[in-house]
């Protein structure tokens, strides 16, 4: 079931918002090949009766006041944006054309 | 003896050595912050140069370095107050964020980028007051076994310098084995503070997950990731690891409870009566013979010493590579979305312009390496619609079967013991164009990342001249226990040995005097001000 193609990466590749040239299309492809084949048997050791496990240790909802605490300026969390402007990060166009 | 022979001698010391030096007043902190920068100067830079360092800091480690010594000739109170370790220099691995110094976790996305904040583990270092030497080179984001990965060159292994330091903290152990800092920070996701301590003869420690605020290392894997102590010596590891742990209100995944009885845990050498497993799927195949010599003699030691030692069984450890090559990278590619050129980082504006769409594309194309785009892609593929219920579902129900494996074996022994890593430090280049087998290095320490055990790496001999690791694992919340066999068998190791494993490491050359003329670091340095 691991088969992944030159087309899946290309796929993978626009949802990850990563620009791929063909030739490293072409050495992810075969190298995520040989990952998959290695990690595939994963899916055949557990049955339904075993539950997931996503975190480490067992943990409840962490809970507090609802009162600002310590936070970075305007100006700080401006400081190192690529593009700055009126207080606010700037973006390119987020629709093609005007 | 002269002035040089002196600051050689001082930075040979272990930390609490020169933590009970500072506070008789023998030496100052000011020359023993000068005496690494001078060894920093002296080896770390230039073509054959160690490179563990990214971005030193003498302006600031003096600084601080002054102000303990002002507190403590002062007297009073205020130096009573002094924290046992203040002014004692450490250096910090540069995926962990600092105010006044550049972060960038190894990346061209973040060359140059200034943290507005400190990590709580930086925090606690400037409230303990140890000056802080510089940050420490890693694999990109931390992805990666060799240190090959850092998009600013390599780290040498200080003990043959063709060789890998580890990875993905090889900066923090190579400058701890080089004697260029003696404590410094790491973070283990898989295995990256203990496989670079195997493979540098250096200790390096991975705390019960949430033991240690991770507010202000850049995440890789959140379920995974780990702050952690690297030292020479088990007591200076358990001395930092104290220093760094407790309750952090703004990591909300951290322990409420502190744990505590680290140090003392570690200065009790004894073993009697201690019940040790042998993981019998942590050895065999894939092992080098010289590993697994060491490994013998290790637990040798520890039964002449009054461990009861058996072997235990955790059939599904099999497994446990391939369910951490679906969730680790499944979290990563979650947990680097946040790099895209609009907030912080580095912004590509393609050529031809564009939406923010293809800039971020053209980013993240140029901003990410090799291994940090295979990572994002493999875990984008693991959480796909189709793919999600058979890959990332199944590896986090082997995370199940794997903590029920140690949980039983943790019913019969104490802690459990096993090689650090499959083999002694590689050559560099040797793996970088074979992922699977540079993914392989972490397959003893993997398994701890996934149950969120505590697990440290000891220096166990030599193996053809490399440093050989023995790692312990303890359950949950058993740092103590952990710290205190690994003391044991260092301290009986060393008794053998009639002396720290370090001695026997090459004296490195000043490649100040070998440097060609106008090769200088400026190359190096990735960002902000230069050494």
């Amino acid at each position: 079931m691991s088969a992944i193609t030159r087309e899946d990466v290309a796929h993978l590749a626009r949802l990850a918002h990563i620009r791929m040239d063909e030739q490293e299309l072409d050495k992810m492809s075969g190298e995520l090949a040989v990952i998959m084949d290695a990690v595939a048997a994963v899916s055949e050791v557990a049955g339904d009766d075993v539950p997931p496990t996503s975190h480490p240790i067992p943990l409840t909802n962490v809970f507090r006041e609802d009162e600002p605490g310590e936070m970075l300026s305007q100006e700080q969390a401006l400081a190192m944006a690529p593009e700055a402007e009126d207080g606010q990060f700037r973006v390119p166009a987020i629709l093609e054309g005007e | 003896m002269n002035a040089t022979t002196e600051s050689t001698e001082l930075i040979r010391l272990t930390a609490l050595q020169m933590a009970e030096k500072l506070r008789t007043g023998e030496i100052t902190s000011v020359e023993l912050t000068q005496a690494h920068l001078d060894r920093i100067a002296a080896v770390d830079g230039g073509e054959r140069g160690i490179h563990a360092f990214l971005h030193v800091n003498p302006e600031e480690a003096l600084a601080v370095a002054a102000e303990v010594d002002a507190i403590r000739a002062a007297g009073g109170a205020e130096a009573e107050a002094l924290h046992p370790l203040a002014g004692v220099p450490v250096a910090v691995k540069d995926n962990i964020v600092t105010i006044g110094q550049p972060t960038t976790a190894g990346s061209r996305m973040l060359e140059g980028w200034m943290s507005p904040y400190d990590a709580t583990v930086v925090t606690k270092l400037r409230r303990a007051r140890l000056p802080i030497l510089g940050k420490t080179n890693l694999d990109e984001f931390a992805m990666g076994g060799s240190t090959e990965h850092s998009a600013f060159g390599n780290t040498r292994n200080p003990w043959d310098l063709d060789r890998i330091p580890g990875g993905s903290g090889g900066g923090s152990a190579a400058a701890v084995a080089a004697f260029m800092a003696p404590l410094a920070l790491g973070s283990d996701t898989g295995g990256s503070i203990r496989q670079p301590g195997a493979v540098t003869g250096t200790v390096g420690a991975k705390p019960t997950y949430g033991g240690v605020s991770r507010y202000g290392v850049i995440a890789m894997a959140s379920s995974l990731d780990q702050i952690g102590p690297v030292a020479r010596t088990v007591q200076d590891a358990a001395a930092l690891q104290e220093l760094l742990g407790g309750h952090d209100a703004k990591d909300s995944t951290s322990l409420t409870e502190p744990l505590e009885g680290l140090l003392t845990a570690a200065r009790q050498h004894d073993v009697t009566g201690l019940r040790i497993g042998i993981v019998s799927e942590l050895r065999g195949e894939g092992y080098q013979e010289g590993v697994l010599e060491r490994f013998r003699e290790a637990v040798t030691i520890l039964q002449d010493a009054g461990a009861e030692v058996v072997e235990v069984s955790c059939p599904h450890l099999k497994y446990a590579l391939g369910a951490y090559y679906l969730i680790m990278p499944s979290e990563a590619s979650s947990n680097l979305a946040k790099f895209d050129g609009v907030r912080y980082g580095n912004r590509v504006v393609p050529d031809e312009g564009g939406t923010i769409e293809q800039v971020m594309g053209a980013t993240r194309a140029a901003g990410f390496g090799e291994e940090v785009k295979r990572r994002i892609i493999l875990g984008t593929y693991a959480l796909s619609a189709g793919y999600y219920d058979a890959y990332y579902g199944s590896a986090q129900k082997i995370r199940t079967l794997v903590q029920r494996d140690f949980d039983e074996a943790f019913s019969k022994v104490d802690v459990l013991i096993s090689p650090t890593s499959p083999t002694t430090a590689f050559g560099l280049g040797e793996k970088i164009d074979d992922p699977l087998a540079m993914y392989l290095n972490d397959v003893a320490t993997i398994p701890a990342n996934l149950a969120g055990i505590p697990g440290i790496s000891v220096p166990g001999g030599l193996a053809e001249g490399l440093p050989v690791g023995v790692q312990f694992l303890a359950p949950v919340r058993g740092d103590a226990v952990m710290y205190r066999a690994a003391a044991a068998l260092e301290s009986r190791l060393e008794q053998a040995w009639g002396a720290q494993l370090w001695t026997q490491a090459p004296d490195l050359d000043d490649t100040r005097s070998t440097q060609p003329a106008g090769v200088g670091t400026a190359d190096r340095t990735a960002g902000g001000e230069n050494r």
